[in-house]
């Protein structure tokens, strides 16, 4: 191939806590690698399955979901609704045929800006083993 | 046809130093519904303001992207901007190019560029399908509700207070004064602390504008800014407060005793107390663990058979005293929250070196306080605790539960090298013969007047500082042996010592990240509330209309404290002198047309924001009640038939972020 691949990454991030967190690895010039768009959504519960979907069509090699740690959502719950909605989402993604390995939730807090770069380089690591998705759905055009 | 003005900020070299802004806005060029392009050395000055103003109207802009920093930071001045030109608000995207690309990639501009110029096209790709959104109105409470009666918030009790709002304050200890009314001096002035700090206590007792409530605890916390619904437990006292007049003949007569907490056990109290003479509301509790009474009513129901005594109820003049009294649930409105939970020391029972608190003599710089306060438990008199003899060589350890990774303490706690200067001086102007070393790392004093004090302590009172780590304290006979190194020097050091002293570190009072839960408030890792902008707004959380003082935030010393609290009450003041609030339009949004009745949403909204309404067909259906919702959108992911949507966040706006990717 002559273009070198570059995992392409999706991440959506709650307002109050990973957004936060990811903020702070800017103010504290974390480095990490350049793969990742944010999507920032007020809360981890508000992600329905289906932009987790769109994203896949829309050629993303992995999506990435952060939130504030348990007990700690700024709504209360909504990232309790968050885990078991899309610990339910993971089978069926398999079933479509993109590996579990290519879909994250992670916690993230809003001081947590050194755990955040690490999320993102281990999962572009992880992404780059795993090579490119082969493309088992059509691309969308939205 | 959206006619979108986009535009770059360099943010000094911030930004423009990593990413190749002539080229974003080049690529921006030809993003669909993109009229315009410019970029702004800082966006946010007044110039940059206003070039942004000028080209919305010169160019007939109907929304605006910026490529800046993070929206936490900015968007609201952004959304003033655009305001002012005529713009719906509500029709601004940012694009956070700085905390997201930036600062993150300046290893690689040519990645940076290229992130940067995706993040504007999804930015571009959101601002088309955004639309126009109305804030409403809503009342508010004019009381606010202060959490904890150290300094900080007594000084934001009284300040909101003489603003002439009404003030709720709840300490859950029976008497405000928090750790300022344990300490005996303060540094650099050497102010006798209770003596400055009790006058204050009382001005809170007589206050009309404040109500106190101590031995009490915020149980939980609804509602929003201007409206929140407070349950505070008030722990039963056994003893009517309103007939109460303090004269003391109960916990004079009180046969029993068990160590003091405000003494940290060094002394004994009686189980009917008042923590300190100086205690506010100088009315007792009974301590119903200790209480013989409530022991033989135990003791009763097990079918064991104790005396009792009931001496207290006995002697009390205004018959006070009421065994049958219960816990309390005191439910409140209130407009504003201030958190100033405060500290405690760190236990420094993890240090094996230091002997995990094994050596009676080896004691914290609290502990010490009460030994030199004339109202501790030795009235004054610094004494061994082992064997009450009086401490000829003390060594300070400095650094105990701070500074120190290994031990999960990363952070400085700023007050000790101070505290221990001013405990050097205080023991040997109680006893010239004392020798005080101080063991340090650095010596912290950039304080006004600290620096000075702390050569003072050296040079008039000739407390000698030795420069490195403690590696072990062991007992001989009657002395601690402290080995260390003189890192200075760099040989080891052994001195003899009567009394060690471990200048302890502080960290979140007990019960601060459950707090921060049922208050919806961000903490770190060291269970640290964490403010809006360490920076620009230290008093402030994310959450409307809660603040916070005081070292809950992190450590503080007495004067910053009191800075903070005056700070929140200001805030509080300046809010309450609005008669509405707007509220933020970002809400859910029910179609009615889509809408099946299921209620799936009303049993998953946290706030129960979620009505129903019968339609003229007959069918029942959700309807948002808007000044409940708080837009967190999981209504939304949760309806099965996509009748709900998130106004700013709709799935048709997300979406479009999505397929503008890779494109």
């Amino acid at each position: 191939m002559a273009i070198e691949y570059q995992p392409k990454i999706v991440g959506f991030l709650c307002n109050w806590c990973s957004y936060a967190g990811a903020d702070v690895a800017g103010t504290s010039r974390i480095c990490y690698p350049p793969n990742i768009r944010i999507i920032r959504v007020p809360c981890s519960g508000r992600i329905d399955p289906l932009l987790v979907v769109k994203s896949f069509q829309q050629g993303a090699d992995g999506v990435l979901i952060a939130g504030c740690h348990p007990g700690d959502c700024h709504y209360t719950e909504g990232n309790y609704y968050a885990r078991r909605r899309l610990a339910l989402l993971r089978p069926f993604l398999e079933y479509i045929g993109i590996e579990k390995e290519r879909f994250r939730v992670e916690w993230v807090s809003a001081s947590e800006g050194k755990k955040w770069a690490q999320v993102v380089s281990s999962f572009t690591d992880e992404l780059y083993k795993l090579g490119p998705r082969e493309m088992t759905l059509a691309k969308g055009t939205g | 046809m959206a006619r979108t003005g986009v535009f770059i900020c360099h943010c000094g070299t911030n930004i423009g130093g990593t990413v190749d802004v002539s080229k974003v806005l080049e690529a921006a060029k030809s993003m669909p519904t993109v009229a315009y392009v410019d970029d702004n050395t800082y966006s946010c000055s007044e110039p940059g303001q206003a070039s942004i103003h000028d080209a919305i109207i010169e160019n007939r802009l109907d929304r605006v992207v910026i490529g800046c920093c993070s929206p936490r930071m900015h968007e609201n001045t952004f959304r003033k901007t655009v305001a002012t030109a005529g713009i719906n608000p509500y029709l601004l995207e940012i694009s956070n190019i700085r905390e997201h690309c930036s600062w993150v990639h300046g290893d690689d501009k040519e990645a940076a560029t290229d992130k940067a110029i995706e993040l504007v096209r999804m930015a571009v790709a959101k601002v088309a399908s955004l639309e126009p959104l109305f804030s409403r109105q809503v009342g508010l409470t004019k009381r606010a509700l202060v959490i904890g009666g150290g300094i900080a918030g007594i000084q934001a009790a009284l300040d909101i207070a003489n603003a002439d709002y009404e003030v709720v304050l709840v300490e859950r200890e029976p008497s405000i004064g928090g750790r300022m009314a344990q300490l005996d001096k303060t540094f650099p002035t050497l102010d006798c602390s209770a003596c400055i700090l009790a006058p204050k206590m009382v001005d809170v007792a007589q206050h009309p504008n404040i109500t106190l409530l101590t031995y009490a605890e915020v149980q939980d916390v609804k509602g929003f800014v201007g409206n929140f619904e407070v349950n505070i437990l008030q722990k039963a006292r056994k003893v009517d407060h309103i007939k109460c007049t303090g004269c003391g003949t109960c916990w004079q007569k009180c046969l029993e005793r068990t160590p003091s907490e405000f003494n940290l056990e060094m002394g004994k109290r009686s189980a009917i107390y008042i923590p300190f003479p100086q205690a506010v509301p100088l009315k007792p509790v009974i301590d119903t663990e200790h209480c013989a009474h409530f022991k033989y009513l135990e003791a009763k129901e097990e079918g064991r058979d104790l005396p009792d005594c009931n001496i207290c109820q006995q002697l009390c003049p205004v018959s006070a005293i009421d065994y049958e009294q219960e816990d309390q649930i005191i439910s409140e409105r209130f407009g504003a929250i201030i958190v100033a939970t405060g500290y405690q020391t760190f236990d420094h029972s993890v240090y094996h070196e230091y002997g995990s608190g094994r050596y009676a003599d080896v004691i914290t710089g609290l502990h010490l306080e009460r030994l030199l306060s004339a109202s501790g438990p030795t009235g004054g008199e610094v004494i061994r605790p082992s064997d009450g003899l009086l401490p000829k060589t003390v060594v300070f350890v400095s650094c105990v539960g701070s500074r120190d990774e290994q031990k999960g303490r990363a952070y400085c706690s700023k007050v000790c090298c101070m505290y221990m200067a001013k405990q050097a001086i205080m023991l040997k102007e109680h006893d010239p013969e004392v020798q005080c070393y101080i063991f340090y790392i650095d010596i912290r004093a950039g304080g006004k007047d600290f620096e000075e004090f702390a050569r003072r302590a050296q040079e008039e009172y000739g407390t000698l500082y030795l420069r490195g780590r403690i590696s072990k304290i062991y007992q001989e006979g009657k002395k601690l042996i402290v080995c260390g190194e003189d890192s200075l020097i760099g040989r080891p050091v052994e001195i003899a010592a009567d009394l060690v002293v471990l200048a302890t570190g502080m960290e979140p009072s007990i019960g601060a990240a459950e707090l921060a839960q049922r208050l919806k408030i961000s903490y770190d890792t060291n269970n640290f509330f964490i403010e809006a902008h360490p920076k620009l707004r230290p008093v402030e959380t994310n959450t409307d209309g809660i603040f916070l003082a005081g070292s809950c935030i992190g450590p503080r010393d007495i004067p910053e404290s009191v800075a903070q609290g005056g700070a929140a009450a200001a805030k509080v003041a300046a809010l309450f002198s609005q008669d509405v609030l707007t509220t933020d339009p970002m809400v859910a949004t029910i179609d009615p047309m889509l809408c099946s009745g299921c209620l799936l949403c009303t049993q998953v909204c946290p706030f129960n924001a979620i009505d129903t309404q019968v339609t003229r067909d007959g069918r029942t259906i959700a309807l948002v009640n808007e000044t409940m919702c708080k837009g967190c959108g999981l209504c939304v992911a949760s309806c099965r038939f996509g009748a709900a949507d998130l106004r700013g966040f709709t799935q048709q706006q997300i979406l479009a972020q999505v397929t503008s990717l890779w494109r």
